[in-house]
């Protein structure tokens, strides 16, 4: 089981406040990812969880159970840090036995879990390496096999990607996904790429400024963003926003189209601008248009055989049913 | 850009390495080859390098004269003693400051290391009198308590400057991993602090074996280590060079020899933070 509530929770480092109180309950079996932009408390919400920080305030339930004083080492929580954190002077073997070691599991035990863990990472020849021996995805599958077999009650991953490149990154992604459908466990999940938050989530929470801005699956951030800093920070490329008369003819201060749904054609349309850079991605081309007197730049997604170029005149013309209106304030209308 | 390193920059180079090399080598050289002359080969003009009748009766003279052993023994014990104490007291230090630093760690180091730039005489009356009082003149005890004192600051800026090269979230992890503080100073933090550890140690029971100004000011005859021994053979009764090399080279041989077999960690020891 690892249902996580957190009740009011609030942390301050000194007279700096990070998280306003907040509330969250994350369910058993649930794939929850914290993003949000660097600085914006996601990785200090987990901490919190994991316990290696105390709380200033309000209180942190696991399975029901208060465990807001409790140590880091009695929350049945395990981690996997962004820099793999393996003892360097221990094998792989060592490693991945440590916490069962520590938790006084028997030696036979100990053996099967650790030639499981193995077999399901693709560890079993480097068991007897160090760590230093290893590629950077290779430390991170003996980081997630050393949090594995302690059959902990949840899962928490602090940006466990961010040292690996991109290949590697979207194998691990789908690893982890996968991990997480054969074992039905609570995962919590901070980054801040927001590829990898809609990819990966059951349910994505948006943080900013240590204020969460929006829970939801990731189809309803993207489809309903409660605001602009969320509809902004879901999607690629961002959307873009018009403010100004033709917002107003919507009856908004501030209108966002995302560039999957803005129609480009050589001919006409209802708003007009000029091609700058186009990024051909293949099946894809994102366009960046300029001089459409609506923002500086607007970014459209095309057709890969879409043929126009620097320097071209181009029409745009929105999906009306698929614009986000929003108020001064910035808040969904 | 790497620079390209062509054959005659090596052997320039190296030619300049071996000459500064030998010129820091040379008084320990020429001391050693003074302890096999005589006292008129000694203070020969023009000095005699090599071609020398080679004699070991400066050896044997000084042997006679002086019980090389107690020496040797009480440095042994005082170099040892006072490092020993010295890590045992700057560890925990070293280890709060690394990973539970408060506002005011910084200034407690540097105020720790400005008790290094007084003169040591500038202390010397206080606590000759302390010793005094306290009975502790001229006795081991005395000498690693005050030695101990004396490289205490560099003792815990090293530890403290290996300790910070420890990842913090290694240790997160081993407190995830359910090890509570004494399991994760056994299995994580000191076997990976070690090397550190070991530099430390090293480094300070050299810097105690040379150290004479309060060896040779707390101590008369029973507590005198090898600096004191050395002493003995200078001016009182003239100067006898090839006698004074010969207790010189006996003094440090020890630590030579320690310091050659250990010259890794040495190294290592003495360019702490500077390579990751």
């Amino acid at each position: 089981m690892g249902r996580i509530t957190l009740d009011k929770v609030t942390k301050s480092f000194g007279d700096v406040n990070v998280i306003p109180p907040l509330d969250l309950t994350i369910n058993d079996g649930e794939f929850v990812v914290f993003v949000g932009p660097s600085g914006c408390g996601k990785s200090t919400l987990l901490r919190l969880i994991a316990g290696l920080e105390d709380v200033s305030s309000g209180q942190i339930r696991i399975d029901g159970d208060d465990a807001t004083n409790l140590p880091p080492a009695k929350r049945k929580l395990a981690m996997v840090f962004q820099s793999y954190a393996l003892y360097p002077h221990m094998s792989v073997r060592k490693n991945i036995a440590f916490p069962m070691k520590m938790a006084g599991v028997p030696e036979d035990e100990q053996k099967r879990r650790i030639e499981g863990a193995a077999k399901a990472l693709n560890l079993t020849d480097y068991l007897d390496r160090r760590p230093g021996q290893l590629s950077g995805g290779q430390r991170q599958r003996v980081a997630i096999g050393r949090a594995i077999v302690r059959e902990p009650s949840a899962f928490l991953f602090d940006e466990p990607l961010s040292n690996l490149d991109a290949a590697l990154r979207v194998n691990m992604r789908l690893e982890i996904s996968e991990l997480h459908n054969q074992l039905k466990t609570t995962m919590i999940y901070v980054t801040h790429d927001q590829v990898e938050a809609m990819t990966m989530a059951d349910k994505i929470v948006v943080l900013r400024a240590g204020h969460i801005e929006q829970v939801g699956s990731p189809l309803e951030l993207y489809r309903e963003p409660r605001n602009k800093f969320v509809a902004g920070f879901i999607g690629s490329p961002k959307m873009n926003f018009i403010e100004g008369p033709v917002a107003a003819q919507q009856g908004a201060h501030t209108i966002g189209i995302r560039p999957e749904h803005i129609t480009a054609s050589a001919t006409d349309g209802m708003w007009s601008g000029v091609v700058g850079v186009a990024e051909h991605l293949g099946s894809d081309t994102f366009l960046h248009i300029h001089e459409t007197g609506l923002a500086e730049t607007m970014t459209v997604r095309v057709n890969g055989e879409f043929n126009l170029r620097h320097g071209d005149k181009v029409f745009l013309t929105p999906e009306m049913d698929k614009l986000h209106k929003f108020d001064a304030k910035g808040l969904r209308i | 850009m790497a620079r390209a390193v062509t054959t005659q920059r090596k052997i320039i180079n190296t030619a300049a390495a071996w000459a500064v090399g030998l010129a820091i080598f040379f008084p320990i050289l020429w001391t050693i080859l003074t302890s096999f002359k005589t006292e008129a080969q000694a203070i020969a003009d023009p000095p005699l390098f090599l071609g020398f009748d080679w004699t070991l009766e400066n050896y044997s003279v000084v042997m006679e004269r002086s019980d090389y052993a107690k020496y040797l023994w009480n440095s042994i014990i005082i170099a040892g003693g006072s490092t020993l104490l010295g890590i045992i007291i700057a560890v925990p230090a070293a280890w709060s400051m690394a990973f539970v630093p408060s506002k005011r760690t910084k200034d407690i180091l540097m105020w720790m290391l400005s008790t290094k730039m007084l003169p040591a005489v500038g202390v010397l009356y206080p606590i000759y009198l302390l010793f005094i009082k306290l009975g502790i003149l001229d006795s081991k005890i005395g000498l690693v308590i005050v030695l101990m004192l004396i490289n205490l600051p560099i003792i815990v800026w090293m530890l403290y400057t290996y300790f910070k090269e420890i990842p913090g979230e290694i240790l997160e992890a081993a407190r995830m991993d359910g090890a509570t503080l004494k399991e994760e100073v056994i299995y994580i933090l000191t076997p990976m602090a070690i090397p550190g550890i070991a530099s430390t140690i090293l480094l300070n029971v050299i810097l105690a074996w040379n150290e004479a100004f309060w060896t040779l000011n707390l101590t008369a005859a029973k507590a005198a280590p090898l600096t004191a021994f050395i002493a003995s053979y200078s001016s009182p009764e003239g100067l006898f060079y090839a006698k004074l090399s010969a207790a010189s080279t006996m003094a440090i041989a020890p630590i030579l020899i320690l310091g050659w077999f250990s010259q890794k960690q040495l190294v290592s020891g003495l360019t702490f933070g500077a390579v990751k």
